[in-house]
């Protein structure tokens, strides 16, 4: 397991992918996995269907779940986190995010379209306590 | 022979630390009642309170969701690979 305050790592083409699926999801809240290695270097953004459909709550969907694992565990690498976006409020996880965020090791980012630029930025959740990370942008 | 079930980081405590255990049963239902039984720290993550499928975990027999292949009565054959994975969900809600 990853140990707290590890770096998120993306190259400038993988935050533009997160946020490109989030203004593609609108009006609806956008989302995906990030895979990538256990000391947060991501390695590919994986986009998914909001199956939820809606402004306020996002799912990925069941069946990119799936086969994002399976070839996370294929190529030797893991699923490490998800991004979202809030088409209106802040860049930080809301009560629902906290509550169902199933493990302590991921990073959950978070894409902000209600403010220009666009924020995005990652956190840990431990237990209910949330923590920011920083982020790391590197040039592929 | 029996069916492979593949248990995700965040419920492995409750699975004494294992990545995968065999299992039996001829349906999902069965599976889960008696992985159930033998490690009772899986109470209530599992199966929801009323005992149905739960809302936030995600159950494949191999490729299909069980959801879509008849829930609890999803039949598991012997060779089967069943994977448990909880459900990505959240939102500003």
């Amino acid at each position: 397991m990853a140990t707290l305050g590890v770096v998120l790592t993306l190259t400038s083409a993988q935050r533009d992918t997160m946020v490109a699926t989030c203004i593609r999801a609108l009006p609806d809240e956008g989302c995906g996995l990030l895979v990538g290695t256990p000391d947060g270097v991501v390695h590919e953004i994986v986009p998914s269907v909001n199956v939820a459909a809606s402004a306020k709550i996002y799912e990925i969907d069941p069946k990119v779940l799936l086969r994002t694992y399976r070839q996370a565990e294929d190529r030797g690498l893991e699923v490490i986190g998800v991004f979202h976006s809030h088409t209106h409020s802040a860049a930080y996880p809301s009560p629902t995010d906290i509550r169902q965020a199933p493990d302590p090791s991921w990073h959950y980012v978070l894409v902000s379209l209600a403010v220009l630029p666009t924020d995005v930025r990652s956190y840990r959740i431990v237990d209910g306590v949330v923590t920011e990370e920083d982020i790391e942008t590197v040039t592929a | 022979m029996a069916a492979v079930l593949r248990i995700p980081t965040v419920l492995r405590l409750a699975f004494n630390g294992q990545t995968t255990i065999e299992v039996e049963g001829a349906t999902i239902g069965e599976v889960l009642a008696s992985v159930s039984a033998t490690y009772p720290a899986t109470a209530g993550q599992l199966l929801d309170e009323n005992g149905a499928l739960h809302r936030f975990l995600n159950i494949y027999v191999n490729d299909d969701d069980v959801r879509y292949i008849g829930g609890l009565n999803a039949p598991v054959a012997d060779g089967d690979d069943i994977t448990l994975l909880p459900a990505v969900a959240g939102g500003a809600a």
